[in-house]
């Protein structure tokens, strides 16, 4: 039997699904956000980057235990999504994805926020002096032009959350098929001394990392010395 | 044409000031205003082309842009308005900067063969010198067929030879399109070449003078 014919790659498709969904979601749902952040010159701005920072400094086990009340069906959350569509939040693939996209928000507002920053004020302005409202000046005069973040905060997002463990684990518990994530698998594997196989799972998410990081590096660099050049 | 009597706290380079403004503007003048960097001029212009808030009044045309009750959004005004770094949008080449703003194919290749920049209508924007990006602007904020045209020094980032040609391009089109131009400027000769007024700005209060006084300057100078 080949190498690859030995894996199950059930995990794997599970956390690129994962992965593609909260990036997708979080995509639509940060940009305007980050673009508000971006242009705010409010007092509460540093409140909202706060808290719009929290996952990265929290234990990912404390924020999946708040993830696990509020998705639980005795939240409001967890109460609406279960009379309205029918579906558990807590250990299922749905809570999943709500979870991911709480845990990776900042991973793509971030970069999407310093992009904005990055621009020239005068640029958004000359769009507005054109007539045109803040969506358009969005879609055609500010995301063209930070190419970069937007790849960065996508990407990031994406293999973040391709990462993730506390949360998931959490939150999703160890269903096959349904919330065993590649993360989860390889700890799963551990627990059962089955070293071989959590070796090929953990060397698969190394070079997927790693792939993906270098690739985001390299298109920057590129960009850095086209605009350099001219 | 327009009526301003704007008031706006200012925290400049020598602490607070108020700016305040009080003055009329006939259709067809071109008004040059100059004073000291931080003075207020280019709150001024943004204020009037509706960037900035301030407190007062300010009627267009009896449109009134700012009042006690209502503010006319930027977008609405429709005023041209060239910044003195361009502030072209990257992602687009010349041509497409212009339609950007109105999808009037004849009224830009009138504009791109006015400013003689039609041969780098197809360039990026990024690609240009400083000299072709600011005509790229100038007929990009005529884009609207605006009535009224605010320039925050335009000229000042160009070499000497580069600012002329600009000035007689800029003259020429504030008479084709009939239009009514305030433009802030630091150099004499310039305002020489286009002014029909002359506004000095001191310390946020803006006063009108005589053109002789440019004679007056520029010997000095």
């Amino acid at each position: 039997m080949a190498f690859w014919e030995q894996i199950e790659w059930a995990p794997f498709l599970l956390s690129f699904k994962l992965a593609g969904l909260t990036a997708t979601i979080l995509f639509f749902v940060a940009l305007p956000f980050a673009w508000f952040l971006s242009q705010s010159r409010s007092r509460f701005k540093p409140v909202l980057e706060a808290v719009t920072s929290l996952p990265i400094v929290l234990p990912p086990s404390v924020l999946g235990f708040y993830m696990l009340l509020l998705l639980s069906h005795n939240s409001p959350l967890g109460h609406f999504f279960e009379e309205t569509f029918g579906i558990k939040l807590a250990f299922s693939f749905t809570g999943l994805v709500v979870a991911s996209c709480f845990y990776s928000f900042p991973f793509m507002v971030q970069p999407l926020q310093s992009g904005f920053e990055s621009l020239n004020p005068h640029m958004i302005e000359a769009s507005y002096l054109a007539g045109k409202n803040t969506r358009t000046t969005l879609w055609k005069v500010a995301l063209p032009n930070i190419k970069p973040s937007l790849l960065t905060a996508v990407i990031v997002t994406f293999a973040h959350t391709v990462g993730e463990f506390g949360v998931v684990l959490m939150v999703g518990g160890n269903i096959p098929h349904e919330t065993r994530v590649a993360s989860v698998a390889i700890y799963d594997l551990v627990e059962e001394m089955d070293y071989a196989q959590a070796n090929i799972y953990a060397g698969v998410l190394l070079v997927f990392s790693f792939t993906v990081l270098l690739g985001v590096y390299l298109f920057n660099h590129r960009q850095k010395m086209r605009v350099g050049m001219m | 044409m327009l009526h301003i009597s704007v008031e706006k706290d200012l925290h400049g380079s020598s602490g607070r000031m108020t700016l305040s403004v009080n003055v009329d503007v006939d259709t067809g003048d071109f008004i040059v205003i100059m004073g000291e960097s931080g003075a207020g001029k280019s709150t001024f212009l943004r204020i009037l082309a509706g960037l900035e808030s301030a407190e007062g009044r300010i009627i267009c045309n009896d449109v009134v842009w700012l009042g006690e009750k209502k503010t006319v959004p930027v977008q609405q005004r429709n005023v041209g308005f060239v910044f003195q770094d361009y502030a072209l949008f990257d992602n687009m080449s010349v041509k497409e900067n212009l339609l950007f703003v109105n999808r009037d194919e004849a009224l830009a290749d009138e504009l791109l063969e006015m400013m003689e920049i039609e041969k780098i209508a197809e360039r990026n924007v990024t690609t240009l010198s400083g000299g072709q990006k600011q005509r790229v602007a100038l007929a990009r904020a005529l884009m609207r067929r605006p009535k009224l045209l605010l320039m925050d020094e335009p000229l000042s980032a160009l070499d000497p030879r580069m600012r002329r040609k600009l000035s007689t391009q800029i003259k020429a089109l504030h008479e084709r399109f009939g239009m009514t131009t305030l433009m802030i400027s630091h150099d004499v000769s310039e305002a020489m070449a286009l002014a029909t007024r002359l506004w000095f700005i001191e310390e946020g209060n803006m006063k009108e003078y005589p053109l002789s006084m440019l004679d007056e300057l520029y010997k000095e100078a």
